[in-house]
């Protein structure tokens, strides 16, 4: 509680928005700038942000949610699994996501059984109460992968195992910096996953893009703070890494986290729901971890799911567009009508980290001035 | 197949009663529609009010009823006893009447309930009756088979008269907004202990009867009180957008201005529940007129319950009938619930 003195002074943001409005008149023309964290969205969305931006200042949420970009085979498998009467254990937020044709709420309703955890830990906890199989159908960024990771190493009983949907964030923003027709001139980088991965982890990708990043946390100052020192970089056409989140990030990261993860894990090619294939985007099991790799322990029958037929508003969904960050919920003609939390068409509207279902719980409206 | 993920149109859901949007829509269908064409005089179910509103002589009738249901049905700062009572005075305190005429207690009770319990209740509600000076005057009781029914649902109805009747949509813009204390006590501590959270204890429940608060304010400055709503379930987001539609106005809340205990604050962050959006149960929103705010509020602080009140918001002509957020760094909409909120852990 004491962080909301320091960084939930609204004093203090004025004077950054003044700041930011002042590096906009110098810059002279729009730029477009994208975060890659719903944690971001969140709090720019909570505080009411984007009302203090200036109007040439696109900030665009980019891919940034694990949830939402779980691709729909990836859903698929977590559901033929659980049909074929193994317990698939799963974040909540991965609950509703919609599969080709079927959610894991849905395998739920029609009979098979899926646990809500919170953490990777939890699983383990629920394969020792039981003798049937237990998968984790793991989703989240490197940060989330690092929780996995450490319940392999530690040696969990038989009957677990993993299918991993595990992301890996710098790949995408290749992807995303590489897009044709692409107005990102800068990227705010989610200061939780640097955490873990450092803060230069991104050097060579301002060296090969020649575009600038900065690590920021979650807090109003913090969000407002990065966008300073981003458009101070993009000003003055400095492309470097700047670490504003010093208070929990350094430049190497956790390395024995680093460590762990990447003992566990290797990364593959693999698609991002929406947005492309990204080369080593996703993060697989390595091969000496195969036999708690549930793609190599179990045959996942997929083929059996597309006899259905897949639902029919899924076709009008832009959440692809949405978490690429070249349109916004406003441009969707689905959001907050037939698409609302309750009954979520897309991806988006599901996880609390997707661009959709923020903006639906902070009123639908994030630029009050704008739309007056 | 996917169709199971929504809930099939022929069947109540549970966000039907939380309170928000969902609840509104299917009283309005179903209840509203076809009540409301049936003779009557006064403030009656149309104006879907906390209560009603009958002429008799120069003064009005207030009635009001209310059927409590709560899981668990003991929690910290009440239990339903306490509940069912001030619930009652206080739905009837928010149309004017601070006076309670009379009360009326049915109580549905499941087989094998404790009779223990049964007697903790009814001690509460007395105890609720003495501080609200209402008297239960008749009653009933009922015992449905086990499973019939989760343990005890009670229902109370009350009237009491008044010379002014208040209503939820007299605010005009320049009106400011009054909220009488410290918001979302009750939803989180029924939350906290009802999903067993291990946050209690600073968590205490607001439940009580605010007649006595109420009638300091009439009393006081007769006629600057515009419009009146304890923001019960939905929270105070669902009333002021009640309010702000029904009254043709838009409302612009100072988010810093809004009296929230550093406990609701935290547990609200840790589940991801916005305070406003839960329920209170000893706490009203009072529509002002502008000169008559910072008096009403120093009148609202010397009084027991109301020692935290604050203005929390302007009445506006922009944007009529929704509710603006100043959150102090930036404006945006403040969404309003569609049902009740659920914690993010549970």
């Amino acid at each position: 509680m004491t962080n909301d003195l320091q960084f939930r002074d609204p004093a203090l943001a004025r004077s950054l928005a003044a700041e930011l409005k002042r590096l906009m008149n110098e810059i002279g023309r729009p730029v477009a700038v994208m975060h890659v964290c719903g944690s971001h969205e969140q709090a720019i969305a909570r505080f009411g942000l984007r009302s203090l931006f200036p109007k040439s200042l696109d900030v665009i949420m980019g891919p940034g949610c694990p949830v939402c970009v779980t691709d729909l085979p990836e859903v698929d498998e977590g559901v033929v699994l659980a049909r074929q009467g193994v317990r698939v254990a799963t974040f909540g937020d991965m609950l509703r996501v919609p599969g080709t044709v079927q959610s894991l709420a849905d395998a739920q309703a029609s009979g098979a059984t899926i646990d809500i955890v919170y953490s990777p830990q939890q699983a383990v906890e629920l394969a020792k109460t039981t003798d049937e199989e237990v998968v984790l159908f793991a989703s989240g960024f490197e940060t989330t992968a690092v929780a996995t990771a450490a319940v392999i190493l530690a040696g969990p009983p038989p009957n677990f195992s993993v299918l991993s949907a595990h992301k890996y964030i710098p790949p995408v923003m290749e992807i995303v910096a590489e897009m044709p027709g692409s107005r990102v001139e800068g990227f705010l980088a989610a200061g939780h996953a640097a955490t873990i991965t450092g803060s230069a982890v991104f050097e060579p990708f301002v060296e090969r893009h020649r575009v600038p990043v900065v690590v920021a946390g979650f807090e109003p100052i913090d969000i407002l703070a990065g966008l300073v020192e981003l458009l101070d970089l993009i000003r003055n056409r400095t492309p470097r890494v700047i670490n504003m989140f010093p208070r929990c990030v350094t430049a190497e990261g956790n390395l024995p986290a680093q460590k762990q993860l990447w003992r566990v894990f290797q990364t593959t090619g693999g698609r991002w729901r929406g947005i492309a294939h990204v080369p080593n985007g996703n993060l697989r099991l390595r091969d000496e971890f195969a036999h708690v790799d549930a793609r190599k322990r179990f045959t996942i029958d997929l083929p059996s799911l597309w006899d259905y037929a897949p639902p029919a508003l899924a076709g009008q969904c832009i959440c692809g567009e949405i978490m690429s960050g070249i349109r916004n919920p406003r441009d969707c003609r689905l959001f907050n009508r037939e698409c609302v939390p309750e009954t979520p068409v897309g991806a988006c509207m599901v996880s609390n980290e997707g661009t959709c279902k923020i903006w639906h719980l902070y009123g639908g409206v994030p630029d009050l001035e704008a739309t007056a | 197949m996917t169709l199971l993920m929504q809930a099939p149109a022929g069947r109540i859901t549970l966000k039907q009663g939380g309170g928000g949007r969902a609840m509104r829509a299917l009283i309005e269908r179903l209840f509203v529609r076809d009540f409301a064409t049936l003779p009557f005089e006064g403030v009656g179910i149309a104006a879907m009010d906390d209560g009603a509103a009958v002429r008799i002589g120069d003064e009005w009738l207030v009635i009001t009823t209310d059927s409590h249901v709560i899981h668990p049905i003991f929690f910290p700062g009440g239990d339903i006893g306490r509940l069912s009572i001030c619930g009652t005075v206080n739905d009837l305190a928010m149309m004017g009447a601070t006076n309670v005429l009379a009360l009326t207690c049915s109580v549905i009770l499941e087989e094998g309930f404790a009779m223990e319990s049964l007697e903790a209740i009814q001690r509460s509600m007395i105890a609720a009756c003495r501080e609200a000076n209402a008297p239960v005057v008749t009653g009933d009781t009922k015992v449905m088979g086990r499973r019939e029914l989760d343990g005890v649902v009670i229902n109370t109805c009350g009237i009491g008269l008044t010379r002014t009747v208040v209503r939820d949509n007299g605010l005009s813009a320049g009106d400011r907004i009054i909220v009488t204390g410290n918001i979302a006590e009750h939803g989180l501590a029924v939350m906290a202990a009802r999903h067993s959270l291990g946050l209690e204890g600073d968590l205490v429940s607001d439940v009580a009867p605010m007649n006595s608060l109420i009638a300091s304010v009439l009393d006081g400055f007769p006629g600057a009180v515009a419009a009146m709503k304890d923001p019960t379930r939905g929270g105070v987001s669902s009333a002021l957008h009640e309010m702000a539609a029904k009254s043709g106005v838009g409302i612009v809340l100072d988010e810093r201005a809004i009296p929230v205990t550093p406990a609701v604050r935290a547990v609200g962050e840790l589940l991801g529940i916005d305070p406003l959006h839960v329920a209170n149960e000893g706490k009203a929103l009072i529509g002002v007129h502008a000169d008559r705010a910072d008096a009403v509020l120093q009148l609202l602080r010397a009084h027991p319950l109301g020692r935290s009140a604050a203005i929390i918001g302007t009445c506006t002509t922009e944007r009529l009938g929704s509710v603006i957020l100043d959150t102090g760094f930036g404006r945006r909409l403040l969404a309003e619930p569609e049902g009740e909120p659920l914690p993010r852990i549970c």
